[in-house]
């Protein structure tokens, strides 16, 4: 028997296994240290993740396969890397203060969140079907346990079960996707159903056609658009604060990394088959996610209803599936990351053990105590709503203008309307903020120097990315030349 | 491929099925017939069958099957691995460390937390 080891790229896979040994050694150390040590493992989550930034900004640029093709190097995946590591980082700041006043200072928590970042980190840079799969049971069932990680609180619980039970139906769509088109092309590599699908464009094999739709059925769970949204306002309101924050990016992001490099590359022969089914669901997405935001009391789910708005807004910059498109729904997940992490860092420090402040009402007459961290979340509040200067107008002008030029006007009208109708409950916490009585005595504040960096890394990258968008979008455009 | 390849194969049916007919046949005849209530049970061993279904269940229970599932798992990945281990040479051998060691992070992990104790 002649045995070929296939070729073993390590370096290609660097900043996922940094995680993943900073993880697995942190594991370790929350159970062997002592309990003062075990303060330290926030902070060595930091420097774990410090450490795969830079090794992710030292290969950009570089292109390679790793073992046996199944894993794939390339600045597409590393930009999504940088993203989830920021969404990581940001999320450990948020946390410290956070976890100890609820009283659940565990190593574990990092240790989770760590291992959700390399699951995600592999969805991006995955060049099989099966890669995207582990990917996402990877940082799925990483997420399951953490949303129930306040397990004393019944909510908490609540939020993760029913994550834990659609998740896993969910993945069994993409699962079943991904066998069904196996059946068809007789590969999972993304190149080879590339190379099977663009020699038989009229192909009309109602396997690979049932395969694809599971797999939008499977994505579009993972980043909650519509009609595969029903989990999120639920579990976004019981799973810890800081766990809602990382998992409104994160997975979304990943969802999309993996959606991006599977529609528009390895299925992009059938264009003209899927490219309708996202034109509705980006429709319908935008609209249920803004006309039921509106409605809200409670802010967790106000924001769980945007951010169900906002992958709206990323399916139509993917409808449009142009250079600009491709390149818009890449800036527009950088900028999300910030601002929404951003905006979960303000409610995070604005409630505290036993007065979670998580009503809309909570937040009347804040700016009068508060006037800095009243301002800090005017500007999340404005970047979400799409107003000039920040990142979430650029990105919307971005996605728009990518729809109108690829031909799609009446999405993009609808699209504006949408992005007018948010404006209404974006603004109404400012408005909250700045122009009513507070309603109750608000307790003394006391942010940790970590929150604080955090907020600060939030509001310099909402302005920044807002501010010169040309730099971040050109980035971007580098970066989707892999998908081209 | 013909048909009388499959012959073997249907020959062991009849062996395994024509065994376990003369089985039963010889000992209903030979055989001395005591009934006890215990003989009747569906289970000679293990638990009362009649009763409550939803009785609440040790969640230990659930972390050694867990455990288990994981070792096992482990023993699996080592069959196909043992069958090609000449070819792999020393590479084989340290992936496969690499891989037990991962596993074994976890078993402390489990083992410190106390969750194989019964007190």
């Amino acid at each position: 028997m002649n045995l070929v080891i296939p070729e073993i790229n390590w370096s290609a896979i660097g900043p996922e296994l940094t995680l993943s040994i900073t993880a697995m050694v942190l594991l370790l150390l929350s159970v062997v240290a002592s309990p003062t040590a075990r303060r330290a493992i926030p902070y060595l989550s930091l420097l774990g993740i410090a450490f795969a930034l830079l090794l992710c900004i030292s290969l950009w640029g570089k292109s390679a396969y790793a073992f046996n093709r199944m894993v794939v190097l390339d600045n597409y995946a590393l930009f999504f890397k940088i993203i989830f590591l920021i969404t990581t980082a940001l999320t450990v700041l948020m946390s410290i203060r956070y976890l100890k006043e609820q009283g659940y200072e565990h190593g574990e928590y990092y240790v989770l969140i760590l291992f959700a970042a390399v699951g995600m980190m592999f969805m991006a840079s995955a060049a099989d079907l099966i890669i995207v799969f582990l990917g996402l049971e990877t940082f799925s069932l990483a997420i399951y346990v953490l949303a129930g990680f306040f397990r004393a609180q019944p909510k908490s619980i609540e939020s993760s079960l029913k994550y834990f039970l659609l998740g896993a139906f969910s993945t069994g769509f993409l699962l079943y996707g991904i066998a069904l088109i196996y059946g068809a092309t007789g590969t999972t590599n993304l190149k080879g159903i590339y190379e099977f699908v663009s020699k038989a464009p009229a192909l009309t094999d109602p396997l690979l056609l049932i395969g694809m739709g599971l797999l939008i059925v499977g994505f579009g769970f993972k980043v909650a658009s519509v009609p595969f949204h029903m989990w999120t306002p639920d579990v976004y309101e019981g799973a810890p604060t800081s766990i809602t924050a990382f998992m409104s990016v994160g997975p979304k992001a990943a969802g999309f990394a993996a959606f991006l490099r599977v529609f528009l590359y390895a299925l992009s022969p059938l264009q003209t088959d899927w490219i309708w089914i996202l034109w509705v669901l980006a429709v319908l997405t935008m609209t249920l996610g803004n006309v039921v935001a509106i409605a809200q009391k409670n802010i967790k789910r106000m924001l769980a209803y945007s951010s169900i708005a906002h992958a709206g807004y990323i399916l139509v910059a993917m409808v449009a599936a142009d250079e600009l498109g491709t390149a818009s729904v890449l800036y527009y997940m950088l900028a999300y990351a910030f601002m929404n992490l951003g905006a979960f860092g303000v409610i995070i420090l604005f409630g505290r053990k036993g007065e979670e402040n998580v009503n809309i009402s909570d937040y009347s007459g804040m700016a009068a105590k508060y006037p800095l961290l009243a301002a800090v979340m005017a500007i999340f509040m404005f970047s979400l709503a799409g107003i000039p200067p920040t990142a979430g107008f650029v990105g919307k002008f971005y996605i728009f203008s990518a729809a109108v030029k690829a031909g799609y006007i009446g999405l993009a009208i609808i699209g504006v309307l949408n992005s007018a109708l948010s404006v209404y409950f974006y603004l109404r916490i400012t408005v909250m903020m700045y122009m009513r009585s507070p309603e109750k005595e608000f307790a003394k504040l006391e942010p940790s120097p970590a929150m604080v960096i955090a907020l600060i890394i939030a509001v310099f990258g909402t302005l920044q990315i807002g501010i010169t968008p040309s730099h971040y979008l050109n980035l971007a455009k580098q970066s989707i030349l892999a998908l081209m | 491929m013909m048909i009388t390849d499959y012959l073997p194969i249907f020959i062991f049916l009849v062996v395994a099925v024509g065994f376990a007919l003369v089985t039963i046949f010889l000992s209903s005849i030979i055989g001395k017939r005591k009934i006890t209530p215990q003989k009747m049970i569906p289970y000679e061993c293990g638990m009362d069958p009649i009763g409550q279904a939803r009785k609440p269940f040790s969640v230990k229970f659930y972390i050694i099957a867990m455990l288990f599932i994981i070792f096992d798992i482990e023993a699996v990945f080592l069959y196909p691995w043992a069958v090609i281990f000449k070819e792999l040479k020393i590479f084989g051998l340290v992936e496969m460390a690499i891989f037990i060691a991962i596993l074994l992070v976890g078993f402390v992990y489990v083992w410190k937390k106390g969750a194989l104790e019964w007190e």
